[in-house]
């Protein structure tokens, strides 16, 4: 048993033929973040600070969809979730519709620190980040020149760039079902719909997830994706640390972080075969992805999407920084 | 075996000194609305339409704390939140921070058919509600003098503390408890806490089960608080095998993701609807206190709590019919 942790930049339909200079700081930015978190858990530190500090980290970084690199509303503006729970205790805080909050992690842990509730929304999260001192700024500065070239795409193909999760996949699209809505399996080029996320945990088994992001592009304003529903994008217990990307509603519908942890407590299976299965037969191909931690120290980061941003290191010396799914997968 | 049955809740965690005539009051309500629900699915009307229309029952009547009649925020208004699953695909939809839209479990049902999304809260569902046309009123609709007395009260008992709760005797079973026992949940006194969320679950003929849950929330919480019952997984839930819909502390419920877990109780680990229900309230609470109604696709009906009373009711195909407090 030893320590671990695992982080990811989102899963979606990531095209090989990324060019360079989308990929290589983006691999750079998960490299560096593994090397905080590694370095934090040497150090002792707890799962809860470190993966706190690893998202606040991919939130600053503007080429993630978390934070400053936020996706856009329909309305050409960032509005912000993140979640974070602590195995141990199943404390646990969220918030969503944050506008002006640099890190919005940081706000989810206020929540779960100093007030009896686990989830506060829109103004009152405002409010509330604020009364607390936590470092806001003008809503412009999450606002990056690539994700308004994304809106204005997501607009001209008249999609919103989810599959459409409430239809029923074995029958065919009918044309007056949602029209906005079409089954946006094509990537526009980079489609990193993403999510960052991170989950740890310690020698001592205490395991910490955590989950960030700017939604979804060209999503209705107040739409609330999976990252701050516990259970779907976000989940810890004394079994093991979850925190999931992909379509919002798929990993919303399918429970998925939960999931995980059930079938290890219910069914006996291990954290590597819960994942495969989650991923696998619990939402539909291409549609998302996680990192998870167990307690005795495993870490498995299986996606059903043409790729995951993703890094991971154990205290035995593995680690793994990739994209794409390895030759093995 | 097989058949409809259906399950109708209006909270957990009853004040042990509430008045005969308020609890006749509850009594009658759930009666009602278990009967309308009894009705549509009489009436072949599919499971998903059926705990729409018995849940909208519930939020139009201010007895309970949903629609009309929900606890208000500290600073006196109202925000409602509520959420609807459709076990056969299980297809969701849910809102938080309602605060002009008459019926919330009908605005979740909109979100779940006619947006591409699943959940949407604030500013962003009032646009959603008012492009759809749904009914919509002035916040203070929703207020009754009642609830203005009890946030008073609520403020003075100087608001939600962390750590709560007193030792509680008795279980689903056990009954009421004794009345002088100063219950708290969520750090309120009973008397002023009163969470009554509301919710129904059922199974139609066809063994398609669905869910809704529907509430204003804590009294005195604070604006953009968000509690258990608009998430999935956490107060509503509904799949292949079963509906579940949950109330009482929501933090606790949240934490033990309520819902959903009935359900992978019976899924992973083969388990009943009975003994899935008895289970995650015995095992999955902690220390809180909350409770839960369940149907399975085989027809049957469930309830469980580890509150101070639940106010439900319940009926199955067969004839079997009980409406209850403690």
């Amino acid at each position: 048993m030893g320590w671990a942790i695992a982080l990811h930049g989102g899963a979606g339909d990531i095209p090989r033929s990324l060019s360079p200079d989308r990929r290589l700081p983006r691999e750079a930015a998960l490299r560096h973040c593994l090397q905080l978190g590694v370095s934090a858990l040497q150090s002792h530190a707890h799962p809860l600070d470190v993966v706190e500090l690893v998202v606040r980290e991919l939130e600053n970084h503007p080429q993630f969809n978390a934070g400053k690199g936020s996706v856009l509303t329909t309305d050409g503006t960032v509005e912000m979730e993140a979640c974070i729970m602590d195995g141990k205790t199943m404390r646990c805080g969220a918030v969503s519709g944050l506008t002006t909050v640099v890190n919005a992690v940081s706000v989810a842990r206020l929540v779960m620190d100093k007030t009896p509730h686990i989830y506060l929304g829109f103004q009152g999260a405002e409010a509330f980040a604020r009364e607390h001192g936590l470092e806001t700024v003008d809503p412009s500065h999450f606002i990056t020149p690539e994700n308004i070239e994304r809106l204005k795409q997501a607009k001209e193909a008249n999609r919103v760039q989810v599959i459409a999760q409430q239809i029923d996949y074995t029958q065919p699209i009918k044309q007056d079902e949602k029209s906005e809505v079409l089954a946006a399996t094509g990537g526009s080029g980079d489609s990193q719909i993403g999510t960052v996320g991170c989950v740890a945990v310690d020698r001592d088994g205490n395991l910490a997830t955590a989950t960030s992001t700017g939604g979804l592009v060209n999503k209705m304003v107040g739409r609330i994706g999976d990252t701050p529903v516990i259970g779907a994008g976000t989940y810890a217990n004394s079994y093991c640390a979850v925190s999931a990307t992909g379509r919002g509603e798929a990993v919303i519908r399918a429970t998925v972080a939960r999931d995980v942890a059930a079938l290890m407590e219910y069914k006996g299976l291990s954290l590597q075969e819960a994942a495969a299965y989650v991923v696998g037969e619990r939402v539909p191909q291409g549609t998302a992805g996680l990192v998870a931690v167990s307690a005795s120290g495993e870490v498995t980061m299986p996606f059903n999407t043409t790729g995951m941003f993703r890094a991971c290191a154990t205290e035995d010396g593995y680690t793994e920084i990739g994209i794409w799914p390895t030759e093995q997968e | 075996m097989g058949g409809w049955a259906i399950a109708v809740h209006g909270g957990a965690g009853v004040d042990p000194n509430l008045p005969l005539q308020r609890q006749e009051e509850a009594k009658r309500l759930l009666t009602r609305c278990l009967n309308l629900g009894i009705s549509a699915l009489r009436s072949n009307l599919p499971a998903i339409d059926v705990v729409e229309l018995v849940v909208r029952e519930l939020e139009s009547d201010p007895l309970f704390n949903s629609g009309r009649g929900s606890a208000l925020t500290e600073k006196g208004t109202v925000e409602m939140e509520a959420s609807i699953m459709d076990g056969t695909k299980r297809r969701c939809g849910a809102v938080s921070g309602v605060t002009t839209v008459k019926n919330p479990v009908s605005l979740a049902r909109l979100v779940m058919e006619k947006s591409p999304h699943s959940y949407l809260a604030f500013s962003g569902a009032e646009d959603f509600a008012r492009q759809q046309g749904v009914e919509m009123v002035e916040n203070d609709y929703f207020i009754t003098e009642e609830n203005v007395g009890m946030l008073k009260l609520a403020k003075e008992a100087n608001s939600i503390l962390f750590d709560y709760r007193i030792p509680l005797p008795g279980t689903c079973a056990a009954g009421a408890a004794a009345t002088n026992t100063p219950i708290r949940m969520n750090g309120l006194p009973i008397s002023v806490y009163a969470p009554e969320t509301v919710g129904c679950t059922v199974v139609d003929r066809q063994g398609r089960c669905a869910a809704a849950t529907s509430t204003g929330g804590l009294m005195n919480k604070k604006i953009g608080r968000i509690g258990d019952s608009p998430l999935i997984g956490s107060g509503t839930y509904a799949g292949k095998l079963c509906g579940v819909s949950c109330t009482g502390e929501g933090e606790a419920i949240i934490r033990a993701t309520l819902a959903r877990d009935v359900a992978a109780v019976m899924e992973y680990k083969g388990l009943g609807l009975q003994a899935a229900v008895d289970f995650v309230i015995k095992e999955r609470l902690d220390d809180g206190k909350a409770g839960l109604i369940a149907v399975s696709s085989k027809g049957e009906v469930a309830c469980g709590f580890n509150a101070n009373g639940m106010f439900r009711g319940c009926a199955t195909e067969d004839g079997f019919m009980e409406v209850g407090i403690w």
